[in-house]
């Protein structure tokens, strides 16, 4: 038997308090995320059983799901949300669980904040009612997004029942081309295996590609796990982690960091593990991706034709209707295609390099007049950042303003809702029919691909425009 | 909250031979506002049942009276994308006790066997089955066994057996739920907890 452990399985296994013979195991979490959407009936469930939260010192609450992106000063207008916000407010106090609400300093997108404060580290076990927890795997967490039946589990016991899942690793070895992003590679990705190919695995990302990336593009890369099925995806931690992790408000000091960081450099994979399925891909074969259909698995390099029906896996019937939906035909150039709206922000492309790339491209000119652009920053740190490095006078000067950090247009719940009909350039991470609000169509893309469509008004490969730049 | 016991279900079904059927069309983000689990059925695939007036749009199979039963029979990968919750509350409240797929999300199944829903997974084969049986007569009947662990088509009396792991069907025979088998075993999880690091 091979003896050899994958990260996966250290962290995995170190988090068991109790296997359960043909069933799933008790798996301890260290950190326990919270939001306003998919937490009020797991709090009422603890009342209702008349129980506290077992450790509120794990567990941290914001709200960014159902926020506004301007006038957060103002009482939120909407009655619904408003309650809703107010009942995580109410529930964080009477639970005694830290929250950061709309206002606060600290308040932004829970898979934004959780790392930027150190409450995302390696080796951890980490749960959020929201499928892109699986972000912090860019630690070397196992994280992954869970029910409200199971934060209501978490909160009251701090453990979780699953059965573990199967390990693949994906490699992808070369370096990046020009324009190609964290994101593209995870669309890239997608494209290949399917919304379904990674459903049942837990994913670890390796090779080339992830060890030159930065933490940020980890994140992004690994906020998209779940969009292939996996409930998760994790790269192994190495110094580029252990520098973002250093310093920050939740992070272990003197004596406890020397532990942790001795603990933290064993979590790597050993050499001769093994997965239950492995993959390669070859970062040349990669360049500046789209969608084109309703699920993300629906990508191409953006030069690219969108595929006959009958060159695609999966029923002719689904794909023809994706296709319907969007107004789009067999054979299609994306290329060219104009566009409404320009998305920047969500947990997967709200981060300060993204805000960087974005801007590099349209430093100089100018936003397209048919097109409206909404700057959505994931954090009020990320915000800050984008006006201390000088970002928005730039933005400001081609055209755009930016928002307030929420999660926006990746799910329309405010009112930040793409029109039925209108087509939307977005950073986010699912172009389901009506994710952006009803009858709207969304292309999903990096955001360099989103600048290039947010100054030419239509689908642009922003390689044609980076002749004076660095790629990203 | 534990819920209702599942054992033996017979009924006929509901046909949605749609693949990736997200959580996003089972219920779409702006009817996730409420801080009760109620309600949610009537926007069961909201944006695929009604027009923007609110009127019900007459192809789709929910506004056909010919169809109706306890049974929702989904395409391949059903439940994908979000972790709402809320989407297996929508197919429960609707009225459905199981779904029917030949290959589930992983979050939307958990959340399904979590609120007392049976999720189903049959071969491709069977699938087409089942929706041909539908399709030859609307009011088939399907038997749903969970002890057996079989699902049978009463006309043809072809059956198929499906997996699930025998806590998990343990706790859906009894109306159990995870929280009291945690609760349980508070004490073990207490002295876990004591030497963890963070």
């Amino acid at each position: 038997m091979n003896t050899k452990k994958t990260l996966f399985d250290k962290v995995w296994d170190s988090h068991v308090v109790q296997h359960i013979e043909n069933g799933p195991d008790v798996l301890f979490i260290d950190r326990h995320l919270v939001h306003e959407v998919t937490s009020p009936v797991a709090f009422l469930g603890l009342k209702t059983r008349g129980i506290k939260v077992m450790h509120p010192e794990k567990t941290f609450a914001t709200a960014d799901h159902n926020t506004p992106t301007i006038n957060q000063h103002l009482p939120v207008e909407d009655p619904l949300s408003a309650n809703q916000l107010r009942m995580l407010e109410e529930n964080s106090n009477e639970f005694g669980i830290s929250y950061w609400g709309l206002g606060h300093e600290k308040n932004g997108i829970v898979h934004v904040v959780g790392p930027e404060y150190g409450i995302t580290q390696p080796g951890a076990t980490i749960v959020c009612g929201d499928s892109h927890t699986s972000t912090h795997g860019a630690f070397g967490a196992i994280a992954f997004g869970i029910g409200t039946s199971e934060v209501e589990m978490v909160l009251a016991t701090q453990c979780i029942m699953q059965t573990k899942p199967k390990s693949m690793r994906i490699n992808v070895e070369g370096s990046l081309n020009r324009g190609v992003t964290p994101k593209d590679v995870a669309l890239y990705i997608i494209s290949q295996l399917t919304t379904s190919g990674a459903t049942g695995y837990f994913v670890e990302y390796a090779g080339q590609v992830f060890r030159d990336m930065t933490m940020e593009g980890r994140m992004t890369v690994c906020n998209l796990s779940i969009e292939m099925g996996a409930r998760g995806g994790m790269i192994a931690p190495d110094e580029k982690t252990f520098e973002y992790v250093k310093g920050r408000e939740f992070t272990p000091t003197g004596a406890a960091w020397d532990k942790a960081m001795a603990y933290w450099e064993t979590l790597p994979t050993e050499e001769g593990a093994e997965f239950d399925k492995e993959i390669t891909f070859n970062a040349a074969d990669i360049e500046p991706m789209i969608t084109y259909g309703t699920n993300p698995g629906m990508g191409i390099g953006i030069s690219n034709g969108i595929p006959q029906a009958d060159a695609v896996e999966g029923g002719v019937a689904t794909y023809k209707k994706s296709l319907q939906y969007m107004n789009f035909s067999e054979g299609d150039s994306m290329m060219g295609k104009p566009i409404d709206f320009v998305f920047l922000g969500s947990c997967t492309n709200g981060r300060i390099e993204d805000f960087r790339l974005f801007t590099s491209l349209v430093k100089g000119r100018q936003k397209a007049p048919n097109v409206t652009a909404w700057l959505v920053p994931g954090s009020h740190k990320v915000e800050k950042a984008i006006k201390d490095e000088g970002l928005l006078a730039i933005l400001n000067d081609a055209g755009f303003e930016l928002r307030e950090p929420g999660c926006s247009a990746c799910l329309a719940m405010n009112d930040d809702k793409v029109p039925a009909g209108k087509y939307a350039v977005s950073t986010s991470n699912r172009n389901f029919e009506g994710r952006q609000g009803p009858g709207s169509r969304t292309l999903l893309a990096s955001p360099l691909v989103a600048a290039a469509a947010a100054v030419t008004g239509k689908v642009t490969d922003p390689r044609e425009l980076m002749t004076e730049m660095v790629a990203g | 909250m534990a819920y209702d016991k599942f054992n033996t279900l017979k009924s006929s079904a509901v046909p949605l031979p749609i693949e990736n059927v997200d959580t996003d069309q089972i219920i779409p983000a702006r009817f996730l506002k409420a801080t009760e689990r109620k309600g949610f059925g009537d926007n069961l695939f909201r944006d695929w049942r009604y027009n923007g007036d609110g009127t019900e749009k007459k192809d789709f199979v929910l506004n056909n009276p010919t169809y109706s039963g306890k049974i929702l029979v989904g395409g391949k990968n059903f439940g994908s994308g979000s972790s709402r919750e809320h989407a297996a509350w929508a197919v429960y409240d609707y009225g459905f006790r199981c779904v029917v797929s030949s290959f589930f999300a992983d979050i939307f199944r958990n959340n399904c066997l979590n609120i007392g829903v049976l999720p189903v997974q049959v071969s491709a084969d069977f699938l087409d089955k089942i929706l041909k049986a539908i399709e030859a007569d609307p009011n088939a009947t399907f038997e749903v066994s969970l002890p057996e662990q079989t699902i049978t088509i009463e006309s043809s009396g072809e059956s198929e057996s499906f997996d699930i792991n025998a806590y998990k069907k343990a706790n859906l025979l009894n109306g159990f739920d995870d929280i009291d088998y945690l609760l349980n075993i508070q004490k073990e999880i207490k002295e876990f907890a004591s030497d963890r690091p963070l």
